[in-house]
């Protein structure tokens, strides 16, 4: 990967706390580390922090506090445009331009880098397959869309520019069971081809234990622990066991059928 | 003798008023949106200025017509020749559905799609013209509509600065108590308004997205 640092993590949050004007803080000492090519899940429950911390990253917030470093370089530092080009964003309300065709929306970063139109054209057809929609599609607008089509568009041009990091908010989250079970599939496909640094943010347990190489669970604002996706269901930590607890007992085994 | 006749009679003058009164419209509106537009964008870009620019276009938009055409009286250059006062006048009354309009299109794009487009890195200026604009083009459009109906109703208040227009003849039918008189001058005048209606009411139709 051309941006790598070879070495060190790609995402670190060194101490940080986050706070709008005087309020108390909505995030307390962040300590967290993300590995290169691992999904890291921000598993809490609504308001504990998570969609806050993923924003530090591509500094759509900036720390009140301490600081967050992308290949080892503090966001604030960044030049924000490049940061963000080298972050792709998912979010669940995908965000389409509805007044942009697929191809543009997939398009539209590599055009403003500069691609020429050729290979823009055989990017956008290339990543249509790669999230499994038929590259028909390319000339549809988002609006003609189903809700699983139009986030795979969401996660294809997130990955335009083939960008080292990804980051998620609740990507699946608005979707039926069913579509959300084949994206969560489709994820894991694609993530063990690509290898990217995914930070993904989610309140269900099974997608973290599903997706997720480390699941760090978040609560008011602190991050309470880290633990590998194995290590999890196994968890004497209190707040683990009630959210262990809260999904029922019988999704452990589940994960393991699933995973192998 | 009735309005059809009179109208036929006079019709080489009601075509000079009427070419009058769509240059004292057209100018105004083009300088209205020359101006309006970019002072909407620059509100949604600094909230801080909201409240004075659409308050004092608010304030503006409550002065009557022949108080403002007064007040301005005194202005230099602008006050020497009465055309130019006219259309200081109905610039500055088209600005408050342009302001208005251009915020509440920007404002109104959905919030996931600017979050979207400032996450996967576009400049302020890349979403303003890429994104924002576009997608509140339908809504721009229809304040520039409401404020060309407006501005060809108050033009006609301009004759009476002397500025000419339709509304050379709604005053003189007055003076005369003559109704054929001043419909030679509104019948004109409300086509006008209806043709600009319909046609940026289409224009507003074909540039919305969706």
């Amino acid at each position: 990967m051309s941006h790598s640092s070879d070495q060190g993590d790609a995402i670190e949050f060194h101490k940080v706390s986050f706070r709008i004007d005087h309020s108390r803080d909505l995030l307390h000492d962040i300590n967290l580390a993300v590995n290169r090519g691992e999904t890291l899940i921000l598993l809490g429950r609504s308001g504990s922090g998570k969609t806050t911390t993923l924003k530090l990253v591509n500094r759509l917030l900036t720390p009140s506090e301490g600081e967050v470093r992308v290949e080892g370089r503090p966001t604030r530092e960044w030049d924000v445009i490049r940061l963000r080009r080298m972050t792709g964003y998912v979010i669940q309300d995908v965000g389409l331009f509805p007044h942009f065709t697929v191809e543009r929306n997939i398009g539209l970063v590599p055009k403003i880098e500069g691609w020429p139109a050729s290979r823009i054209q055989a990017r956008v057809q290339e990543l249509l397959r790669l999230v499994g929609l038929d590259p028909g599609v390319a000339s549809h607008y988002p609006r003609e869309l189903s809700g699983g089509q139009r986030q795979r568009v969401g996660v294809a041009r997130a990955l335009a520019a083939d960008p080292p990091i990804l980051l998620m908010d609740e990507p699946f989250g608005a979707l039926d069971p069913i579509t959300r079970a084949e994206l969560q599939r489709e994820f894991l496909e694609l993530q063990k081809r690509l290898k990217k640094t995914v930070v993904f943010v989610t309140h269900d347990l099974r997608e973290a234990l599903l997706l997720g190489t480390r699941i760090a669970l978040m609560d008011a604002g602190r991050l309470v622990t880290i633990k590998t996706a194995e290590e999890f269901p196994g968890s004497k930590e209190p707040l683990i066991v009630a959210y262990l607890d809260a999904f029922g007992s019988d999704f452990a085994g589940r994960r393991d059928g699933g995973r192998s | 003798m009735n309005v059809w006749q009179f109208m036929l009679q006079n019709r080489s003058e009601i075509l000079e008023l009427t070419l009058e009164h769509l240059w004292l419209v057209g100018i105004s509106t083009v300088l209205a949106v020359l101006i309006g537009i970019p002072l909407g964008i620059l509100i949604t870009r600094w909230p801080a200025l909201n409240k004075p620019v659409l308050g004092s276009a608010n304030i503006i938009q409550t002065i009557p017509s022949l108080a403002l055409f007064g007040f301005l009286l005194p202005a230099p250059w602008i006050g020497a020749r009465a055309d130019r006062l006219a259309i200081l006048a109905l610039t500055l009354y088209a600005l408050l559905p342009l302001i208005r309009n251009t915020y509440a299109g920007i404002k109104g794009v959905d919030p996931a799609v600017v979050e979207a487009g400032r996450g996967m890195g576009l400049t302020d200026r890349q979403l303003l013209l890429q994104v924002e604009l576009p997608l509140a083009l339908g809504v721009i459009i229809a304040g520039v509509r409401v404020a060309t109906v407006i501005s060809v109703g108050l033009a006609t208040i301009a004759a009476a600065i002397g500025a000419g227009g339709l509304g050379e003849y709604i005053f003189r039918g007055l003076a005369m108590v003559n109704n054929s008189v001043i419909l030679a001058g509104a019948i004109p005048a409300a086509a006008m308004a209806l043709l600009a209606d319909v046609s940026l009411g289409w224009l507003e139709k074909r540039l919305s997205p969706h």
